[in-house]
């Protein structure tokens, strides 16, 4: 393709946008001229364009619109058929522009259907237009005149770098340019431009768009017309087009100037009375500089994003027949092209959905009484080096009942859990991949990829996203986003000699916090809190967060380190902190080993007394509406990072978010306040306010999480139990505890209950109340006896080491601590010893082969050696793909367990797949879940179930396997 | 005689060059084409959390380069304190990696003849990173295949 072509359709393409969004502007306000002239301009420049360079379909098509447009110009009657015929009109210069763009040539095809549509409307209003137009008097001329000039007129929305193109343009065309001239590219530019004047025009004296004023109501746009033309003059060719390519090569070269001058800054600062001081000072304020600089270019408008939505927004007003009132504020908001481009998809998506299903249908509006026509408004402002941008529509808001609906339909969390969330809580899910409440799918949205994807995207760029919805009122969404992506500025810390980058951008402020101090490190039950002016502020260790060990050879400096000269009083105290928190950091960092001693009974010391002793420095984190600080050692200076990313090997690990090399040479990772606050949002459950909205990664965690009853015993450490196994909690008087049989009992509701200890028997009170957690099975009631209870959590169950001692299932973290979590089947068993023998009744469990799919590693852990107990030989899969393996690799079994709520194939599916195939056709299956809605069990059941069974009904379960094995019996 | 033969005549299609390097006294080769440069690593800086064979990032002529301990990878013993360790440089889908190994050898020409597929009691852990072994005069030389040291999946194994 030759330059000519691929200029002409950078720039048409261009122009089209800027038609769409006037055109639409323009059916709003008909007797804005000059809206009018601005369209009429720009197709008659693609029509003087094509006939230049011989594209007859674009120039008959555009000359078609441009009668049409002549016509209102004059002053007919502007018609929504005729301003949608025009519409239509682009699209297919679009279309054809496209095909230009792929092949070099206009594609073989004929627009005459639209041409004799656009000339029938021309030919019909052309008359009374004549006649309703006293005030056109203003000749061709005149109406032609501000057509060439008009170039000058920076569209409304104005577009640094861009609008050049148009300045460049009428730069050309104010110079006379002779017919069949040299063409290289630019002049072909000019020639096209002054073809677009047409010929007669290009004379025509520059006052002649005086009269337009007396022809127009509005006048807005003369004076500015010619305020841009007396101003634009001389000084027209002030902007040039750049490659976007050399920017970011430029970009690049600074970016690396700016990490050179750093190191060569750290090398000055170690030299005293250096002659580089004076010239190196210069070319640090330089490279500022010139940084600065470089990124202006890169900043554009974020109305370039918007451009195209005023188009959308109409013809999706009249697809689903609503009135719809774009309005636009701080278009003119600048940011970087890269950032620009990132969010120009999610904006439009959310725009549609507002427009799609946010606003109410005329209707409806009328009906709830608010005005006919639905407001859509888009704005963008600054905000602490951020960029906002909230979508806000006047609809009926979200519809919690459905979300809600559909959370508990995909199982992204229970009733229990929503029951305990704010609406704003339950909004956020909307967020979550999958999730589409739209009843019917549209054209334009309700297919079930959605705002999971709008989040990914701008979570990508270092944003968030955010929704806020009043039923009624309508929603609102708050995107934030990052002014720029490659350099930032970042907090250099330290935390167990180890340094690590914080984006500046996410730091509020520094407290530097000592024992003797007002900022002192508070702990509630393990957990640092700050008091930083009457607010109490969760704290996170980084050395814990990120596993840190302290490097052994480092305790022995402690001594000098504290005679250091009162010079470098931050250095130093850094260090006697470091030196001072070492013995904790050890124990912290040995997590592992702490967990595993837990497991084998051995109590771990809680280093409770020793946070608040140190002189350690907090950094006060703002993550969404979520603050809380990270607590290091100490604290260097800021410096500007150059954000590499990470390798793919280390690109799991979300609490980083890239590296970078400092000025002295070496690499350090930086931190993601967005990861961070995920952590702490684990470790903080239940501390936050509930009524601010918190970060929605908040969220994830309760995606599968489980209610656990935390409670202690035996030994200081945490222990845990699934809360739905515990059927009461009970306080019982010591007294009234009797021994019998060497076993305490208590008579409760009427029967003896036994009570079981866990672990030794040492701690048992003497008197008061004695905690007790009650365990019902079937008929009989088991207590177990507690120190103390501590507290109910939602969290993550993630068994991850598992426990040889009796009566344990393994450790978990729960609530940032290693925990315990025991095995209520031992101690029912120790309760009853007949427990077991009961269900050996059921016949050939010995070599009844069961396999158990689930994908929860603790239902996993905790059925399994209660199957195994009971006789079975089992086998487990993680998913439902993983037990189609085992049936691919030919293993063969009796009866199949599996969990109907799992992640990617459920339950259902896996039952459905297993049927449709002879090998494991026979095979009774038995669900498991936790909802036991009908109309599930009803699924099931048509999916070839032959059970169904509550996920903690232990008894259920075991009977139905007994059933199962009991007609294998028969059958063989 | 035979092997001789055919060493001279299929120099370019039967044979390969391989860059040898030492992990534990065992003879490893890389294929030429894979590494970039051979360095000494210097001021590596951990990564918490990282896997555990990863040694951490450090700084190579401005780029960031992740390194490998590839005596960790393979379940050895780390080396003795003091002990020198070299690291190669490769590349892969545009990102900088090192793998540290003990010493650095010489460039090898091997020809197909003597390539055998990994033994069957070969440890799992080696396994997953060699793409074969050839049989030298005196020493047998593993094979390491780049792509499946740098696999994401084949870490758990080595952890």
């Amino acid at each position: 393709m030759d330059d000519l072509l691929s200029e002409f359709l950078t720039e048409t393409s261009e122009s089209l946008d800027v038609v769409d969004m006037e055109l639409v502007k323009f059916e709003q306000e008909p007797n804005n001229a000059g809206i009018l002239d601005n369209i009429f301009r720009l197709v008659h420049t693609i029509k003087g364009t094509c006939g230049f360079l011989g594209l007859p379909r674009l120039e008959a098509l555009a000359h078609a619109a441009e009668t049409l447009m002549g016509n209102y110009r004059d002053g007919a009657p502007v018609t929504q058929d005729g301003v949608s015929l025009i519409l239509r009109s682009i699209d297919r210069i679009k279309e054809i522009m496209g095909d230009l763009e792929d092949t070099g040539a206009e594609p073989a095809g004929s627009d005459e259907d639209l041409i004799a549509q656009l000339d029938a409307i021309s030919a019909g209003e052309a008359a009374p237009a004549e006649q309703a137009a006293p005030d056109a008097e203003a000749p061709a001329e005149s109406a032609a005149a501000p057509l060439q000039t008009s170039d000058d007129v920076a569209p409304p929305e104005p577009k640094a770098g861009e609008a050049s193109l148009d300045e460049l343009e009428a730069a050309f065309a104010a110079a006379p340019a002779p017919e069949g001239m040299d063409i290289s590219p630019e002049a072909a530019a000019a020639a096209a431009a002054a073809a677009v004047g047409g010929d007669a025009d290009a004379a025509a004296p520059e006052p002649d768009s005086a009269p337009e004023p007396e022809a127009v109501p509005e006048p807005a746009a003369a004076p500015q017309e010619a305020k841009a033309r007396s101003k634009d003059g001389p000084v027209k060719n002030q902007s040039i087009r750049v490659n976007v390519e050399t920017l970011e090569q430029l970009m690049t070269m600074v970016s690396e100037l700016v990490l050179t001058r750093n190191q060569l800054l750290e090398m000055v600062r170690r030299l005293d009375d250096s002659e580089f001081k004076v010239p190196l000072q210069r070319l640090s304020t330089v490279t500022a500089e010139l940084q600065d600089g470089v990124m202006k270019t890169r900043m554009q408008p974020i109305g370039n994003a918007w451009q195209k939505l005023p188009r959308i927004v109409r013809d999706l007003a009249q697809e689903v027949d609503k009135k719809i009132d774009l309005q636009m504020h701080g278009a003119d908001t600048e940011l970087d092209r890269q950032v620009l481009d990132l969010i120009k998809d999610p904006l439009t998506h959310m725009v549609r959905n507002s427009a799609d299903h946010g606003l109410e249908s005329t209707e409806n509006r009328l009906k709830a009484g608010k005005p006919e026509v639905g407001v859509i408004k888009l704005s963008a402002y600054h905000e602490g080096g951020h960029i906002i941008v909230e979508i806000a529509d006047d609809g009926a808001g979200l519809n919690t009942e459905r979300v809600t609906a559909k959370i508990l339909e995909n199982g992204l969390a229970t009733q229990a859990e929503i029951e305990q969330m704010t609406e704003n809580q339950i909004h956020r899910f909307i967020f979550k991949a999958g999730f589409s409440t739209a009843v019917k799918v549209t054209s334009v949205s309700g297919r079930g990829v959605g705002m999971d994807v709008v989040r990914t995207n701008i979570e990508l760029i270092g944003g968030g996203v955010d929704v806020k919805s009043e039923t009624g009122v309508g929603s609102t969404f708050i995107i934030k986003i990052p002014l720029t992506l490659a350099i930032v500025s970042a907090l250099i810390v330290e935390s167990c000699q180890q340094r690590f980058a914080i984006p500046q951008l996410a730091v509020v402020e520094l407290v530097r916090t000592h024992q003797n101090a007002d900022h002192r490190i508070e702990m509630i039950n393990d957990t640092p809190v700050l008091r930083l002016r009457s607010r109490l502020l969760p704290l996170i260790k980084l050395s814990k967060l990120l596993d840190l060990q302290m490097p052994e050879d480092a305790l022995p400096q402690t001594a000098e380190a504290d005679e250091a000269p009162a010079g470098e009083e931050v250095a130093a105290e850094a260090e006697t902190s470091v030196a001072d928190a070492a013995p904790e950091e050890v124990q912290q960092a040995g997590a592992p080993v702490a967990v595993a001693s837990e497991a084998a009974g051995d109590p771990e010391q809680a280093p409770v007394a020793e946070m608040d002793q140190e002189n350690l420095f907090v950094v006060v984190i703002q993550v969404g509406a979520q603050q809380f600080g990270i607590v290091v050692d100490s604290v260097f200076d800021t410096e500007e990072i150059v954000v590499k990313p990470m390798s793919n090997l280390l690109r799991d690990i979300s609490l980083f978010s890239g590296n970078t090399i400092l000025g002295d040479g070496s690499v350090i990772m930086i931190i993601d306040p967005n990861g961070i606050a995920q952590s702490v949002a684990q470790v903080e459950t239940g501390t936050a306010d509930a009524e601010q909205p918190k970060d929605e990664a908040q969220f994830e965690s309760s995606e599968d999480s489980t209610a656990m009853l935390l409670f202690r015993a035996a030994s200081q450490d945490p222990k845990a139990v699934p809360l739905s196994l515990v059927t009461r909690l009970e306080e019982i008087d010591v007294a009234e505890i009797e021994r019998a049989n060497g076993c305490d009992l208590v008579q409760y509701r009427g029967v003896l209950m036994p009570l079981i200890h866990v672990g030794e028997e040492a701690q048992r009170k003497t008197e008061g109340l004695q905690p007790v957690l009650v365990f019902s099975d079937q008929k009989r009631s088991m207590g177990l006896v507690v120190d103390e209870i501590v507290d109910i959590v939602e969290d993550k169950l993630n068994i991850e080491i598992k426990a040889d001692a009796p009566g344990m299932i393994g450790s978990a973290v729960i609530k940032g601590k290693a925990t315990e979590v025991i095995d209520i089947g031992y101690y029912i068993e120790q309760a009853f010893d007949d427990w077991l023998e009961q269900r050996e009744e059921g016949p050939v469990a010995g070599d009844t082969r069961l396999l158990l799919v689930d994908d929860s590693a603790f239902f996993r852990n905790m059925l399994a050696p209660m199957l195994s107990a009971c006789g079975y030989s089992v086998t487990l899969a993680e998913s439902g793909k993983q037990a189609l393996e085992l049936r691919d690799r030919g293993a063969q079994f009796d009866i199949i367990v599996s969990d109907i709520e799992m992640p990617e194939m459920d339950g259902i599916a896996f039952a459905e797949t297993v049927r449709s195939d002879p090998t494991w056709r026979n095979i009774p299956i038995i669900a498991l879940s936790s909802h036991t809605a009908p109309h599930i069990i009803e699924r099931s059941h048509q999916a070839g179930f032959v059970d169904f069974v509550g996920k903690f009904d232990r008894e259920g379960l075991m009977e139905s396997i007994k059933d199962c094995s009991k007609q294998l019996g028969a059958a063989a | 005689m035979s092997d001789q033969v055919s060493l001279e005549q299929g120099a370019d299609q039967s044979t390969q060059e391989y860059i040898t390097v030492i992990i534990a006294d065992q003879l490893f080769g890389l294929p030429i084409l894979e590494v970039q440069d051979v360095f000494m690593p210097a001021a590596v800086t951990e990564v918490p959390l990282a896997k555990r064979d990863i040694a951490g990032v450090l700084n190579l002529r401005g780029r960031i380069v992740t390194a490998i301990d590839m005596r960790k990878r393979l379940g050895l013993p780390p080396l003795e304190e003091g002990g020198r360790c070299m690291a190669v440089g490769i590349e892969s889908n545009g990102e900088s990696y090192g793998l540290i190994i003990d010493s650095v050898g010489e460039v090898h020409r091997v020809s197909q003849e003597t390539f055998e597929v990994n033994p069957a009691n070969l440890d799992p852990r080696w396994a997953a990173i060699s793409a074969g072994v050839h049989r030298l005069d005196g020493s047998l030389m593993v094979i390491i295949d780049v792509d499946r040291v740098l696999a994401q999946d084949e870490n758990n194994i080595a952890a």
